[in-house]
């Protein structure tokens, strides 16, 4: 028998896995390599097809396997240019699993904080308005150019930046800004041993981050803002539960897993692991926990106290802004 | 209900829609009172009835909006009469929250309404619907649904522009024509 399994995995070719990135930082490509030794038993079991981070391959390599031929496709990004778009379109099709990896891909991430921004003001501060900038022919990149016959194309911009399944259709999500090593190895292992949870599951503990917090214990059950500080102006107690201290943490609406990485490093939750299951708006649902917790109870009073939160989209869509329920800036224009 | 028209390109047969979140021990009385007393209001508001108006959770105001509302009123009982004591002040917090977030979003606050309505004031149900029709009649539809089908199309805008690229250049792949862009038929 154990000859067999020997015998029959010498003659069954490595599942093929590619890696992609899309509108994104590079932070959840280290965090595949943060792996560490780790990442040779996983290159040791699989056949790596694509991953332009780290390896040579071409995309025409990719246009030439058969439909389905590679066992999960990991990719981090928001979709913001029709390259990102194609490139989702056709790793979706070559792939058995599509996986959304770290925030970007699941929802928008940070990325996606451009969807408050027209395009245009976005091209003209990066091209021309910028205090860095020294572009005195205002040259934009352009779709496409003549050059002495030749007409070169680059991407376009779309206006919206989109998670990954507002493009194609994914099988399943490993969240996090970046996902952490713990994440990452689960995920994988769950792939290669083929036990996978049901299709759309988002790979970690469907349970709140207060959950694994040491700061959990000071955790106050009766919480009555009287004002909102940020972290970097007062002295934070290290062991406090960051509400306690006045401070805007998104623990309670978001997904744990990471081990609590921020608020045992000294900093609060801002929510990159998303929601859970049972939550469709993160932001709308932080928003709901620490506004109810405010002590005033007449209207300038209160007011006064929620000043303290300058950036209320920025606060607590930090991560979810693409997938929340409104998008983007309604009165954005869209071509 | 004669309302339910979408928006149309004219705007003529546009009014708008309000979804109501009354809560059962006040306002949503009130609202039965008015009914019972057969005063007119502007039939524009859809009225869905909780327990009280701290159960009102923001996710349930913008998804309303989402899904087509072009307002939300948001009815509780008054200072120190709710039910359940600290229901209509967490509702009041969330309130004024949510209506910075909304503008920052690009949706005039004005869409979104609280007052406090207790069982006696039917009037007052009156008064505020057809207030905040005019309001609304007022900043015209807010139409959502449409906005997202809008947003969505720039995609198959860059699929058309593809295939009108291959046509132009013949080097249309009948496999993947009509399809949405792929690298095979982009960088053909
Ligand atoms: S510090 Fe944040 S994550 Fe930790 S218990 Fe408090 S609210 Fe929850
Ligand atoms: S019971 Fe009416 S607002 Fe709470």
């Amino acid at each position: 028998m154990v000859a067999n399994l020997k015998l029959w995995r010498l003659l069954m070719p490595k599942p093929k896995i590619a890696f992609y990135w899309c509108a994104s930082c590079g932070g959840c490509e280290e965090t595949v390599v943060d792996l560490a030794e780790d990442i040779l038993g996983v290159v040791e079991k699989v056949d790596i097809v694509l991953w332009p981070v780290a390896m040579d391959f071409k995309y025409k390599d990719i246009e030439a396997m058969p439909d389905k031929s590679i066992v999960a496709t990991l990719l981090n990004g928001a979709i913001r240019s029709t390259e990102q778009e194609e490139m989702a379109h056709l790793l979706r099709r070559k792939s058995q699993y599509l996986i959304a990896y770290g925030a970007c891909a699941q929802l928008g991430g940070i990325p996606g904080l451009a969807n408050q921004f027209p395009l245009e003001q976005i091209f003209q501060f990066n091209y021309e308005g910028g205090p860095t900038m020294a572009n005195a022919q205002k040259t934009r990149p352009q779709v496409t150019t003549d050059d002495q016959g030749r007409t070169p194309t680059l991407p376009a911009m779309h206006h919206v930046v989109r998670s990954l399944d507002q493009v194609v259709e994914v099988d399943y999500y490993v969240p996090g800004c970046p996902p952490t090593p713990r994440v990452t190895r689960t995920a994988l292992t769950a792939l290669l041993e083929n036990r996978l949870p049901p299709k759309g599951s988002v790979i970690a503990p469907d349970i709140a981050l207060c959950d694994e917090c040491p700061r959990k214990a000071t955790k106050p059950a009766n919480i009555a803002f009287t004002e909102f500080k940020r972290p970097h102006q007062a002295l934070m107690d290290p062991n406090l539960c960051f509400l306690a201290q006045g401070v805007v943490c998104l623990g309670p609406a978001t997904r744990s897993g990471c081990n609590a990485a921020c608020t045992v490093g000294g900093m609060p939750c801002t929510g990159c692991f998303g929601p859970t299951s049972r939550v469709r708006d993160q932001g709308l649902k932080i928003l709901s926990s620490i506004c109810s917790n405010i002590a005033p109870k007449e209207e300038g009073e209160i007011e006064k106290v929620i000043e303290g939160i300058p950036d209320p989209v920025g606060t607590f869509y930090r991560y979810g802004l693409a997938k929340s329920l409104l998008r983007r800036k309604a009165t954005l224009p869209s071509k | 209900m004669t309302n339910q028209t979408k928006p149309s390109a004219s705007g003529e047969t546009w009014t708008p829609r309000i979804v109501a979140f009354f809560c059962n021990w006040c306002t949503y009385t009130a609202a039965d009172l008015a009914g019972v007393s057969r005063m007119k209001h502007a039939a524009n508001a859809r009225v869905i009835r909780l327990m009280c108006s701290g159960r009102v959770d923001p996710q349930f105001i913008v998804e309303a909006l989402a899904k087509g509302a072009d307002g939300v009123l948001i009815g509780g009982c008054h200072p120190n009469d709710c039910h359940y004591v600290e229901g209509n002040y967490k509702c009041l917090r969330r309130y004024q929250m949510l209506k910075r977030m909304i503008a920052d979003m690009g949706i005039e606050p004005e869409r979104l309404r609280l007052e406090w309505i207790s069982a006696a004031e039917g009037e007052k149900v009156k008064r505020v619907i057809n207030e905040m029709t005019e309001t609304l009649t007022q900043l015209g539809p807010l139409g959502l649904p449409q906005k997202f089908d809008e947003w969505d199309r720039e995609m198959e805008h860059f699929a058309e522009h593809v295939a009108a690229r291959e046509a132009a250049t013949g080097s249309a792949c009948p496999e993947h024509g009509g399809k949405p862009q792929t690298l095979e038929t982009a960088h053909a």
